[in-house]
């Protein structure tokens, strides 16, 4: 055996020291393994610490080791560690091999015996498999300086501002006609209470005249190729029907045009817009955009009295969907959420009793810009209620729709009983489960509440309708709960009742995550690279999220994520090129009988085929490193990096050592 | 051979991005399944070379566990579709090799599942275990034709 290895178990504490013994494992890896070319097998406190990682350098230089294996946490963890602790002393950081003896072992078992043959198993299968480790050089590539923000929400306003701001070019794509995002419909924010409109315009104004910044609303992106440093985005810009650089945004065409289409989206059914518009007076851009569905011209061919009154000829009929690609270095996804739809718990009425409104569309009815002026009244349109219930988490913290809390909601409510109580003085009661007023200065806007005399029923509302039992209830919605405080069954009857309706993902969450190629948890909720040390990347390298997109979150959570979004993306164009995993499929040309069979297996295209040689080459910068081929290929030519047929046939055998050496363990089952 | 003292050895194919986590998770929180289980790291579950699974069974593996992205989660886009299809044909030829079909598993985690994964491992150690050790190595050991259809499979 020509290679030395040197094998270092790691005690993490008691971690791993309390259910395995070490000492028994690296003294049984010394004298077993030797054979295989362990010279030197031994037990430390903290691997990771830099006291461990010298004793590793210490043995490279002194033994001259060619290979080391690590017993320790998972490799997710600390790969780069070790990697790094050999490349300083000028061992090739892919001879290195952690083997996960904490998550795979220690922490999932709790027989001793078992567990310590286990961890001499494994680490038998690292030693095995890292002698067939190859010394290999990261792949160098070069990153774009530009930047996609997918979402035009306050996290996407604030990620583009901030790297615009530091010079680098942004593209921001929105959906709909403006950016701004939820935030621009809503009245209030909690817990200071400013109008939030007065707040987010300006960012919205500044994205609109950035120099760095290139505006793609109405638009959205359909493909996405490449990785990280050089993506290709494809980016459907949807026909506008207006030429922006002659539009002026002066507004007559939507003061002439005589069509009127409910405003499902920004004013959530409360209200109508005209075909052609913008969903709000602020809007940025302050383009137009023409609803062909619902515009007079589209359907029966006549009207036009927007191009007709328009001062400077903007209106262009013609216009058809373009798409554009954009190279970019980095990718951030801030696509927000929906808001859960409270009619699927028939029993509040929502849908069925006009006086019964989601969050969403009492945010507008409290807005000064909404559809009352921010008089708040019932759906008659003059009546001033007297009594308001407020239901939280509706779909949220449910079984049967949405298990999750949905964070915001409880402040959500509390702003909108001190809304209600200081514009039209009525009884507000809150209907709460659990009040969560985890933000800073929440609890004391709760407290202000409580001052306030606002109702708190504790207790999950099992009906809201308007049958009347008793005269006082004629006319009234009435709510029945169990006030689970007095152990009482109670029927409230209120005039208006607004439903706290909880966050959920974006309808086509899933099909965005699969185009940008990132995952997404069982709620759709993007999954982030580590849920408490990194909830910005993404396991995708040059992917980042942010906002409500990768969980409910409120403003100062979503802006303090875009930010540090950007912050990521910057420090990557700062590198200006990026080292990528060496973990790449290669072809043998002598070997390579030119089938074919590996060209049409790859997702990625990565694989050329030479006409001439008869044989096939793979680019190492489209080739992802999965080694589907590898496996395909019948001449056995192809072979995968960090992954090769030696590599794991070998860990197989080392796995297996101990059973071979009928050295059964005595694990008595559970 | 008694089956009361038998502790099964199961070699377990896991990926990179997803069953791989998820057993990250399962550690990290402290869930417990049976030690008999070790787990290889491939980048996918579409690495999967049949051989390994050959080799593990003739190297004295009792049962073989490969778990992978979910159908359309997959993190090289459609990569597990084809582990999907080795898994089929490999069993296929494990039973007309005389092995117990029970002794091949496949089934999808996320990274998100570290719970179902723990399950699963406990259910398949509890299957092996019943069926006693794999008796590849012993000298009356012969290919046998197949008296029984493969079962469809049903995916997560």
């Amino acid at each position: 055996m020509t290679e030395k290895i040197g094998v270092y178990i790691c005690h993490c504490g008691t971690n791993i020291a309390g259910v395995v013994d070490v000492q028994d494992v690296s003294r049984w890896v010394g004298k077993e393994l030797a054979s295989e070319g362990v010279v030197i097998a031994r037990d430390y406190k903290f691997m990771c610490s830099s006291l461990g990682q010298e004793l590793i350098q210490k043995d490279i230089q002194e033994l001259g080791l060619t290979r080391v294996v690590v017993g320790a946490c998972s490799p997710h963890l600390h790969e780069s560690t070790f990697r790094n602790a050999c490349k300083e002393v000028g061992l090739n950081p892919y001879l290195c091999e952690l083997v996960s003896l904490r998550e795979q072992d220690s922490w999932v078992h709790s027989d001793k015996n078992a567990a310590t043959d286990k961890a001499k198993a494994i680490i038998s299968g690292g030693v095995s498999r890292v002698i067939y480790h190859e010394e290999l050089e990261p792949l160098k590539v070069p990153i774009n300086p530009n930047t996609l923000v997918v979402g035009g929400g306050i996290a996407g306003i604030q990620a583009a501002l901030e790297i615009a701001d530091a010079g680098y070019h942004v593209y921001l794509v929105e959906r709909e006609p403006s950016i701004g995002g939820h935030m621009a419909q809503f009245d209030k924010t909690f817990p200071t209470l400013d109008c939030s409109a007065c707040i987010l315009t300006p960012k919205m104004v500044q994205v609109g005249n950035h120099p760095n910044i290139t505006l793609l609303t109405w638009s959205e992106v359909v493909n996405v190729e490449g990785y990280v440093g050089s993506f290709d985005v494809t980016v459907n810009k949807k026909a506008r029907f207006i030429k922006t650089d002659t539009c002026t945004g002066c507004g007559i065409c939507w003061e002439k045009c005589p069509k009127k289409v409910v405003d499902e989206v920004f004013e959530v059914g409360m209200a109508n817009r005209k075909a052609i518009y913008t969903p709000f007076p602020q809007a940025v851009p302050k383009y137009p955009v023409i609803d062909a569905e619902n515009c007079t011209y589209f359907i029966n061919g006549k009207c036009k009295a927007c191009e007709k009154f328009c001062p400077t000829g903007a209106i262009d009929f013609n216009q058809k969907d373009e798409e554009v690609i954009i190279k970019v270095g980095n990718i951030i996804i801030a696509t927000g959420y929906d808001l859960f739809d409270a009619k699927r718990i028939p029993q509040y009425g929502c849908g069925r009793y006009d006086n019964v409104y989601t969050s969403l569309e009492f945010e507008r009815l409290s807005n000064a810009a909404g559809p009352t002026g921010g008089n708040i009244i019932l759906k008659d349109g003059k009546t001033i209620p007297k009594s308001v219930g407020i239901v939280h988490c509706v779909g949220s913290r449910d079984q049967n729709y949405n298990e999750y809390c949905s964070s915001i909601c409880c402040m959500q409510s509390l702003k909108f009983a001190h809304l209600v109580h200081e514009r039209t003085g009525a009884e507000v009661y809150n209907f709460y489960i659990d009040i969560r007023t985890p933000g800073k200065g929440y609890e004391e806007f709760y407290n202000r509440l409580l001052e306030e005399r606002t109702n708190f029923v504790r207790g999950k509302v099992a009906e809201i309708s308007s049958f009347a039992r008793i005269p006082e209830e004629e006319g009234k919605l009435i709510i029945q709960v169990e006030d689970t405080l007095i152990s009482k069954q109670r029927r409230i009857p209120v005039d208006m009742v607004i439903l706290s309706s909880g966050l959920q993902s974006r309808s086509d969450a899933k099909e965005v995550a699969k185009m940008f190629g990132i995952s997404c948890s069982a709620e759709n909720w993007y999954i982030e690279r580590h849920p408490k040390l990194d909830p910005i990347a993404t396991m995708t390298e040059g992917i980042y999220i942010a906002g409500c997109a990768q969980g409910p979150k409120d403003i100062p959570a979503s802006v303090a994520q875009g930010a540090a979004a950007a912050a990521r993306v910057m420090g990557k164009i700062q590198q200006k090129e990026i080292s990528l995993e060496p973990i790449r499929a290669t072809i043998n040309e002598e070997q390579c009988s030119g089938c074919r069979i590996c060209n049409d297996i790859c997702p990625f295209n990565a694989i050329l085929y030479h006409e001439d040689k008869m044989t096939s080459e793979i680019n190492p910068a489209l080739c992802q490193g999965c080694g589907t081929c590898v496996a395909a290929c019948p001449a056995g030519a192809i072979s995968g990096t960090g992954f090769s047929n030696e590599q794991v046939l070998s860990q197989i055998e080392g796995l297996l050592l101990l059973k071979s050496l009928e050295n059964e363990y005595s694990y008595s089952g559970d | 051979m008694t089956n009361d003292n038998f502790e099964p050895v199961i070699i377990g194919f896991t990926c990179n991005w997803c069953s791989y986590r998820a057993a990250d998770m399962a550690g990290t929180a402290r869930m417990k399944y049976a030690p008999n289980i070790r787990l290889i790291r491939l980048m996918c579950s579409g690495r999967l070379d049949p051989t390994f699974i050959f080799k593990a069974l003739a190297g004295g593996a009792d049962g073989i566990l490969i778990s992978g992205c979910h159908p359309g989660d997959c993190h090289y886009i459609e990569q597990n579709y084809k582990a999907l299809r080795r898994f089929q044909l490999t069993k296929r030829v494990l039973i007309q090799m005389g092995m117990e079909p029970e002794r091949l598993k496949l089934f999808w985690a996320s990274a998100a599942e570290g719970a179902f994964l723990t399950s699963e491992i406990n259910k398949f150690v509890k299957v092996i275990r019943e069926l006693g050790p794999l008796n590849w190595n012993e000298n009356n050991f012969r290919v046998q034709i197949p008296i029984h259809s493969i079962e469809e499979e049903v995916l997560a």
